[in-house]
């Protein structure tokens, strides 16, 4: 197993914490926290093919990160207020009290 | 140079494993921020060190304020800081299929023949990534602040609420 695997393995573990952390957990923040991590696990694989790759100087892997970080800082904000609206409608942040649309 | 990865590796997987299993959420998120860190650490390691502080910057700084904000303004007593377990069922479930994932993806990366790396640490000075931004990617940057703004104005509207919100009911 070279470096570069090592790193893809890395990277799928953490993907699964994320995604068995957002399947299991009921509150609405630890959800969007499993999301979070599954985006992290998405950017090791670019910086790792990056790093790599054939053509480090193009510097695509290191430019797409640093999108996926912007996207991921405004998916956390939109999802976190999102939190705040469903508790001032419920009194509660869990996802299986989340049954309505209209507060 | 293997041990460092592996090390960054344990410290980032166990510490996000236990921020997720953990039942307190404030401990969580304090977890979630060391492994974000060690994130940005890996980013260092593979040689991308704007990524790495653009992390460490918006992870460690800007996210997880956010996330402790959110768990305040959503907790009514101290034992709301405490989430109850999720049901077996559920959780057995959640992670088979995590489990699966990762087994997939680990399998596949494995059996995948990878040439070898021959060259070293590749280093992508600032003034490099700055002259691709304002080149070739400048619409997606243009893009990127369009969507920032509109998810802030987003976050402030549906996070104030409106007037009915504030006067009563539920």
């Amino acid at each position: 197993m070279n470096t570069l695997q090592m790193c893809l393995v890395l990277s799928g573990l953490l993907f699964g914490i994320g995604l068995a952390a957002a399947l299991a957990r009921s509150s609405a923040i630890l959800v969007l926290m499993g999301v979070e991590l599954m985006l992290n696990a998405a950017n090791l694989n670019f910086i790792a093919f990056w790093r790599f790759g054939p053509a480090p100087e193009a510097g695509t892997g290191v430019l797409f990160v640093l999108f996926a970080i912007a996207v991921a800082a405004a998916e956390a904000a939109v999802g976190l207020a999102l939190v705040i609206a469903l508790y001032r409608h419920q009194k509660s942040i869990r996802l299986q009290e989340a049954t309505r649309l209209k507060g | 140079m293997n041990l460092t990865l592996l090390l960054l590796g344990l410290v980032i997987l166990a510490s996000s494993a236990m921020a997720l299993s953990l039942r307190n959420i404030v401990r969580s998120v304090l977890l979630l921020v060391l492994s974000w860190f060690g994130i940005a650490a890996f980013y260092l390691w593979a040689g991308a060190e704007f990524a790495a502080f653009a992390q460490a910057l918006v992870y460690g700084g800007a996210v997880s304020m956010v996330v402790l904000f959110a768990v305040l303004l959503t907790g009514r007593s101290h034992s709301d800081a405490e989430v109850p377990p999720p049901p077996k069922g559920r959780l057995v479930w959640a992670l088979v299929a995590g489990g699966a994932a990762a087994g997939i993806i680990a399998a596949t990366a494995i059996r995948t023949p990878f040439a070898a790396a021959t060259n070293g640490v590749p280093s992508l000075p600032v003034r490099d990534l700055g002259l691709l931004l304002m080149g070739p990617q400048l619409a997606a940057l243009l893009v990127t602040g369009a969507l920032l703004t509109a998810a802030l104005l987003g976050a402030v509207v549906i996070a104030a609420g409106t007037k009915d919100d504030k006067e009563g009911a539920p």
